[in-house]
C-alpha cells in the first residue's frame, strides 16, 4: 500500500506572528515543518515497520517554492519521495480551497491512505483533513492517537467529547495524526544527507490539472479582515525564578492578597 | 431570509452545553438578519425530548436525522443536504472534536467558508460575520464569507440563554455517502482510571507534560494537600494521553470544563485546547521553566523556572502559614 503524509511549512514557533500589508500571515521569517506533521511521518513509518505491506511512503506539501526546504525534512524523516505543488495562483487559499488542491494531487497518487498531523502551527484550523476526506469521497478522522492496521481496516483511537473513542475505518481513508500518537524520532544525518537524493515532483496548477479557480483568493469562501486587539485583559506579573526561597515568598504574597491561603 | 441551522451534538439524553450555547448565540444574530435559528439532531434515538432542549434556548425549529451518532461523515452528510434542500445560508458548530470534523466536511461539501475557534456571531452589512481569535488570542480576526458560511465555535465561548421557548419538530431523512459506510464506531466514550472530581475543587493543582513522569505527580498532591480540603488536582491531555493520569481528571477541549478560585498550573504549557478548560478560573498561578509557554500570556502570577524546586518549597511554605 501507497501511504501519502500532507505536510506544511509554517512560520517558526519563536518568531511572533503578524499579520502583513496584504492581510495574510506574514512567512517572511524563519520557517519550520510544522511540528504537528512530524507526528503524522512518524505514523506512516512505525506502520511500515509494524509489518505493515507499506510499498512506499510520499510527502507532499503545497506552498511557495522556499517550501522545499521542509519538505525536504519530511524526507528525512521517512519519505521515499516528495510532490511539491507551488503556483502564484494559490496565495490566498482558505483551508477549503487548499483542501482541494490537496485533495487533487492525493487523487493523481491514488494512495490507501492519507495521513497528516492534527494541526498547523500557523492557522490552527484543524480542518483540512476533513475537507481533503470530503473531496476524495473517503471518510477523515481527526486527533487520531493510536492506529493499528490489518488488512484494509484500521482500527483507531481516539479522545472525544464523551471518553475515549475506538472506530474501525475501511480504508481509504483520511487521518490526522495526534501530537500524542507518538514521540516522532530525529532524523539520522545520513536521512538527513539522503533526503537530498530522494526524486522530487515539482508541480503548478495546470501540470497538476488543478482548476486555478477554486484556490488562490478568488475560490476562497471566507475573507479575514478588520483585524483587532481583544479586550485587554490586566496582564499578570511574570517572574524569574532566581533564588527559590524569595521565589516563594512572593507567590505566598500573592495569594495571600487575592485570600488564597 | 437568512435562516441559521446549528449542529446539536447529543449523548446519552442530552444535547451537550456547546451546542446548546451555538443556538442561543444564532439566535441572538438570526433575529438581527430577518431569520431563525434552527438545529439538527442526528442520532439513532432522537426524540421530541432531546429536540425541545435545543427550543428551549433559541431553536424554533429542529430537524431530527435518523443515523448513526457519534460519527463525522454521516452527520456531514445529513447536514449537507439538509443546506441544500432548505437553503440555509449559514451552519453554525459548538465546537469540540466532531463539531470541527462535521463543519469541515460540511463546508466542502456546500463550497462555502469557514471559521474554526469563534467566540463571537456579529452582523456587518446584513450578513453574518465571525470573530475568532488568532495568534495565542494576541488578534481577533473578523470572517466575512462570499457565499455560504460555516462557524465552529471555540469551546465554552457561547452562552446557553435559556428562553422558554419551544421548536417545531420534523424529521429529515437523508442519504448517507459511501465514505460514511466504510467508518463504523466500536466503543464511544469509554472512561479510563479513577473517577475523580475535579469540578467542584476550590483549588485545582494542574500537571502538565513538564512534570517529566507520572510518579512526579506526588508533587502536585503535595500542594493540593497543603492548601487543604476544597482542593483537587487535575491534568492535561498530554499526561492523561501518557497514563500518567486519569481521564476524568483531564481540563480541556476534549475534558471537564473548570472554574476554580484557584487554578494553579505546573508543567502546563496552556495550549489553546487546554486553556478553553479553565479559562474561567478566577485566578491563575502557573510555574513552567519554558518562559515561552502560552500559559504566562493569561496567568494572573507566572513563575519562570524549575517546578521541581519551586512547587515542593510552596507546598512548605503554605504548610507553615496554615500552621
Amino acid at each position: 500500500m501507497k501511504i501519502l503524509v500532507l505536510v506544511k511549512e509554517v512560520p517558526d514557533a519563536a518568531v511572533e506572528k503578524t499579520i502583513g500589508a496584504d492581510g495574510r500571515i506574514d512567512r517572511s521569517g524563519e520557517k519550520t515543518l510544522n511540528p504537528s506533521d512530524t507526528n503524522a511521518l512518524e505514523a506512516a513509518v512505525q506502520l511500515k515497520e509494524a509489518g505493515a505491506d507499506v510499498s512506499e511512503i510520499v510527502a507532499v506539501t503545497v506552498g511557495p517554492d522556499s517550501a522545499s526546504r521542509s519538505l525536504q525534512g519530511a524526507v528525512s524523516r521517512g519519505a521515499d519521495r516528495s510532490i511539491h505543488l507551488s503556483d502564484a495562483g494559490l496565495a490566498g487559499s482558505d483551508v477549503v480551497a487548499t483542501g482541494y488542491a490537496l485533495a487533487e494531487l492525493v487523487k493523481r497518487e491514488n494512495p490507501e491512505l492519507v495521513l497528516l498531523g492534527q494541526q498547523s502551527d500557523d492557522a490552527g484550523c484543524y480542518a483540512v483533513g476533513s475537507v481533503v476526506g470530503q473531496f476524495l469521497g473517503q471518510p477523515a478522522l481527526s486527533q487520531v492517537s493510536k492506529l493499528e492496521l490489518s488488512g484494509t481496516t484500521l482500527t483507531l483511537e481516539r479522545q472525544a467529547e464523551y471518553g475515549y473513542d475506538t472506530l474501525e475505518v475501511t480504508l481509504p481513508a483520511v487521518i490526522s495524526v495526534s501530537d500524542s500518537a507518538n514521540e516522532p524520532r530525529y532524523p539520522s544525518l545520513k536521512a538527513i544527507m539522503g533526503a537530498k537524493k530522494k526524486p522530487v515532483e515539482k508541480l503548478d496548477l495546470a501540470g497538476a490539472g488543478i482548476d486555478a479557480g477554486k484556490v488562490g483568493t478568488a475560490g476562497s469562501g471566507v475573507e479575514c479582515k478588520d483585524f483587532q486587539a481583544p479586550a485587554a485583559k490586566a496582564a499578570g506579573t511574570i517572574i524569574t525564578d532566581e533564588d527559590t526561597a524569595a521565589t516563594v515568598e512572593q507567590i505566598v504574597a500573592w495569594l495571600d492578597s487575592r485570600k488564597l491561603v | 431570509m437568512a435562516n441559521i441551522l446549528v449542529y446539536g451534538l447529543a449523548h446519552e439524553g442530552t444535547v451537550n452545553k456547546n451546542s446548546r450555547g451555538a443556538v442561543s448565540e444564532a439566535a441572538k444574530v438570526a433575529s438581527e438578519l430577518g431569520g431563525e435559528a434552527h438545529a439538527v439532531l442526528v442520532g439513532t434515538n432522537v426524540d421530541d425530548a432531546l429536540a425541545q432542549q435545543l427550543g428551549a434556548v433559541g431553536a424554533t425549529k429542529v430537524w431530527t436525522v435518523n443515523a448513526a451518532e457519534g460519527v463525522a461523515q454521516t452527520a456531514a452528510d445529513a447536514i449537507s443536504a439538509l443546506v441544500e434542500a432548505q437553503g440555509y445560508d449559514y451552519v453554525v458548530f459548538g465546537g469540540g472534536l466532531l463539531g470541527f470534523e462535521i463543519g469541515a466536511a460540511v463546508a466542502a461539501a456546500i463550497g462555502g467558508g469557514i471559521t474554526v475557534e469563534a467566540t463571537e456571531l456579529a452582523v456587518d452589512g446584513g450578513r453574518l460575520v465571525a470573530k475568532r481569535p488568532i495568534f495565542g488570542d494576541t488578534l481577533l480576526s473578523t470572517s466575512h464569507y462570499k457565499g455560504k458560511g460555516v462557524i465552529v465555535a471555540r469551546t465554552n465561548a457561547f452562552e446557553v440563554k435559556e428562553t422558554g421557548g419551544s421548536a417545531t419538530v420534523e424529521s429529515f431523512d437523508a442519504p448517507a455517502s459511501a465514505a460514511a459506510g466504510q467508518v463504523t464506531l466500536k466503543v464511544r466514550g469509554e472512561q479510563r482510571g479513577a473517577d475523580i472530581n475535579i469540578e467542584d475543587a476550590q483549588i485545582l493543582v494542574t500537571g502538565g507534560r513538564g512534570l517529566g513522569t507520572a510518579e512526579n505527580f506526588s508533587v502536585a498532591d503535595g500542594l493540593a494537600a497543603a492548601f487543604g480540603s476544597g482542593a483537587a488536582v487535575g491534568a492535561t491531555r498530554a499526561v492523561v494521553d501518557a497514563g500518567w493520569f486519569p481521564y476524568a481528571g483531564q481540563v480541556g477541549q476534549t475534558g471537564k470544563t473548570v472554574a476554580p478560585k484557584l487554578y494553579v498550573g505546573l508543567g502546563v504549557s496552556g495550549a489553546i485546547q487546554h486553556k478553553v478548560g479553565m479559562q474561567s478560573s478566577e485566578n491563575v498561578l502557573a510555574i513552567n521553566k519554558d518562559e515561552n509557554a502560552p500559559i504566562f500570556e493569561f496567568a494572573d502570577f507566572g513563575v519562570v523556572g524549575d517546578l521541581h524546586k519551586i512547587a515542593p518549597a510552596l507546598t512548605e511554605a503554605i504548610k507553615a502559614k496554615k500552621g
